[in-house]
């Protein structure tokens, strides 16, 4: 019972941000003065023609109501523009880019693909090699390898992903020529050409986010190792392998695994550096692109998307939480 | 700085005894990693004030152009990105105007929006975070649900957006100062909400409130100078990322707009240059890294040496921050 109170609320808070966020989001476009309706027109723009415009769009609402079509448009679907011309957008309508001609969920669908790519196999990557790492290190505390492990770990946290990313691509691309250095081959096309292509991005991006899972990892690891429980099962004679990897490793994985979702959340977002840097045509790169053009129902509806999928993620760690610590869900919320 | 076997045994008794300032400084200047960041960062520091002096004195200066500097495809005429005498780190493609005049004026944007941003950060996070502490209930709840929100929102992609919407006419330094200064209290808050609920429970609080001090007495000469090693501690681990923002920001040509020098900026203009000339990103590119790594380094530091249990801190930050 407590647990399916537990769920409401979260689920509670999940539509709460999600409607402040695509709100906020809506009054920022309005509060700040970049017109679709003005860029449509074209030239010369008379004012009746403007007019039509932004009825068409449906700019001629108050934000209110803009961001209220927008959030029926989502669950029901939505139509733009009034007697012989007009436009579908079916449900899940995050909008209808006019620069494209295209629904907003229709782009976002066509460039998924290639972010999940990149974000899931760079993940996986930096789980195993931060937490690997992060373990060795508290194991051997005090030790040239804790040392050495602890400064890469401080140089990679400080490394801009798009400097190590260039270098990885005079390195490994031009000098040795070993890696394409851009692009992207959908896996349906070839899986071996998809990974080919993504082998740089995801070192890359692994690296640079495995170091904040070194250190979160270690600290984490050597506060267990310290624990009463840990004295325990050394007296009990288990072996310290055991003690280390069943006991200690497994309490001090919980954090780390919540940085993980919500990490994993956030890239999926649009990794927007790393896609520009190597070139790929991935959710970060259409959103650059609806700057480009100034197209604002993109960059709305990217931005909801985006949001959407960081709430989601975060909805994931704290039930995966309450699940794992039942003092989290009695509490209602972790301390 | 030396110490003999005594100070050490002092200082190892009085940081045990008492978390005081001396222990704290003791502490860290024990720290040579610390040490070393603090160091250098005093020297960007150093740099970036003088920098209209050193590049007066130097004779260069970062809108002039050189033409003469430049090969007939644009990029720069000689080997190694056109470094000579008189563009020590070569001159920028397309324009040859001098790159360590950018670099050197370039650390007064990466520094002022840093700072900037992190002293918005810390003063809206201080606030909420002591007000939702201390009166808890509603003004608690609304803060937290605030929180939720700005969690929510995808940092980067939102400020790419704002930055592309934003009308000419708004300062783009003061937006960039304040986008990301928005976007960063939200773990300060937390923190500070936690340690003003432990206060306000203590004693010298009770005893305040019952001779009868009104609540901005209690929260600010009473709870907040107990809060100050905290705030100095986020703020100095806040700065990297707020100048790393920038860069990326800049880098994605959403950020500061040109003349103006930045090296996130220049990096992203290097990207194009790249497979011509890899050395217009060096120069800029290390000093990027060289600050955000000597902030790391000394905010670590600092971290450490206010809570010699180690990691607790970093526990409390990240289980918050990550919620």
């Amino acid at each position: 019972m407590t647990f399916v109170r537990f769920l409401a609320t979260r689920l509670a808070t999940l539509a709460f941000v999600l409607l402040t966020v695509s709100f906020l989001t809506y009054a920022i476009f309005v509060l700040l003065p970049a017109d679709p309706a003005q860029l449509a027109c074209g030239r010369p723009c008379t004012p009746e023609r403007l007019e039509t415009a932004r009825a068409y769009m449906g700019l001629d609402r108050s934000v209110v109501e803009q961001w209220w079509e927008f959030v029926r448009g989502v669950l029901t679907g939505r139509t733009f523009g009034s007697a012989g011309a007009t436009v579908d957008c079916p449900r899940p309508c995050l909008g209808y880019s006019f620069a494209h001609n295209t629904p907003v969920t229709e782009l976002i669908v066509g460039r998924i693909g290639v972010t999940a790519s990149l974000a899931i196999g760079a993940a996986m990557l930096w789980l195993v090699l931060g937490v690997g790492a992060g373990a060795v290190a508290a194991v051997r505390r005090g030790t040239v390898l804790d040392r050495g492990l602890m400064v890469a770990a401080i140089t990679g946290v400080s490394a801009p992903s798009y400097l190590v990313g260039l270098l990885g691509i005079l390195l490994f691309g031009f000098t040795l020529d070993m890696v394409p250095v851009s692009g992207y081959v959908p896996f349906r096309d070839s899986p071996v050409d998809w990974a080919w292509h993504l082998v740089l991005p995801w070192s890359v991006l692994a690296l640079l986010s495995a170091a904040v899972y070194t250190r979160l990892t270690r600290s984490q690891m050597l506060e267990e190792l310290g624990a009463p429980y840990v004295r325990t099962a050394r007296a009990k004679g288990i072996t310290e392998e055991r003690v280390v990897t069943r006991h200690a490793l497994r309490n001090a994985a919980i954090p780390v695994v919540t940085l993980f979702a919500l990490d994993l959340g956030a890239l999926l977002g649009g990794a927007v550096i790393t896609e520009r840097v190597f070139s790929m045509p991935g959710l970060g790169a259409l959103l650059m692109e609806a700057v480009g053009r100034t197209d604002v129902p993109l960059l709305v509806g990217v931005t909801v998307f985006t949001a959407a999928v960081v709430v989601v993620a975060n909805l994931a760690v704290d039930v995966v939480h309450g699940v794992l610590d039942p003092r989290v869900r009695r509490g209602g919320r972790a301390r | 700085m030396s110490l003999d076997r005594s100070d050490e045994l002092v200082a190892t008794t009085a940081s045990s005894a008492t978390a005081g300032r001396t222990g704290l400084w003791r502490r860290l200047a024990h720290d040579r990693f610390a040490l070393v960041g603090a160091v250098v960062v005093v020297a960007y520091a150093l740099v970036a004030l003088a920098a209209p002096l050193i590049t007066r004195v130097l004779g260069v200066d970062p809108y002039t152009y050189d033409l003469d500097a430049l090969g007939p495809t644009g990029a720069p005429a000689g080997p190694l990105g056109g470094i000579s005498a008189e563009h020590w780190f070569g001159v920028e493609p397309l324009s040859g105007r001098d790159l360590f005049a950018i670099v050197v004026m370039g650390s007064r944007t990466s520094l002022l929006v840093g700072l900037g941003a992190t002293v918005v950060s810390m003063v809206v996070g201080t606030v909420l975070g002591l007000v939702a502490g201390y009166f808890g209930g509603w003004v608690d709840w609304a803060v937290a649900r605030l929180i939720d929100v700005l969690i929510g929102l995808p940092a980067l992609v939102f400020m790419i957006a704002v930055g592309a919407v934003a009308p000419d006419w708004f300062p783009r330094l003061l937006l960039l100062v304040l986008v990301i200064g928005l976007f960063g209290w939200s773990s300060v808050a937390r923190v500070v909400r936690s340690q003003t609920m432990a206060l306000r429970a203590s004693g010298f609080v009770r005893a305040s409130q019952a001779l009868g001090a009104s609540h901005g007495h209690v929260l600010l000469r009473q709870v907040l100078p107990n809060l100050a090693s905290t705030v100095v501690v986020f703020a100095t681990i806040s700065v990297p990322g707020a100048i790393g923002a920038e860069a990326a920001l800049s880098f994605l040509g959403v950020g500061v707009p040109p003349p103006t020098p930045s090296w996130g900026r220049s990096i992203g203009d290097a990207v194009t240059w790249f497979a011509v000339d890899p050395v217009y990103l060096l120069f800029p590119g290390l000093a990027l890294f060289g600050v955000t790594l000597a902030f790391n380094a000394f905010g670590d530091g600092l971290r450490d040496a206010l809570d010699p249990r180690g990691g607790g801190s970093r526990r409390r930050r990240r289980r918050g921050g990550s919620r």
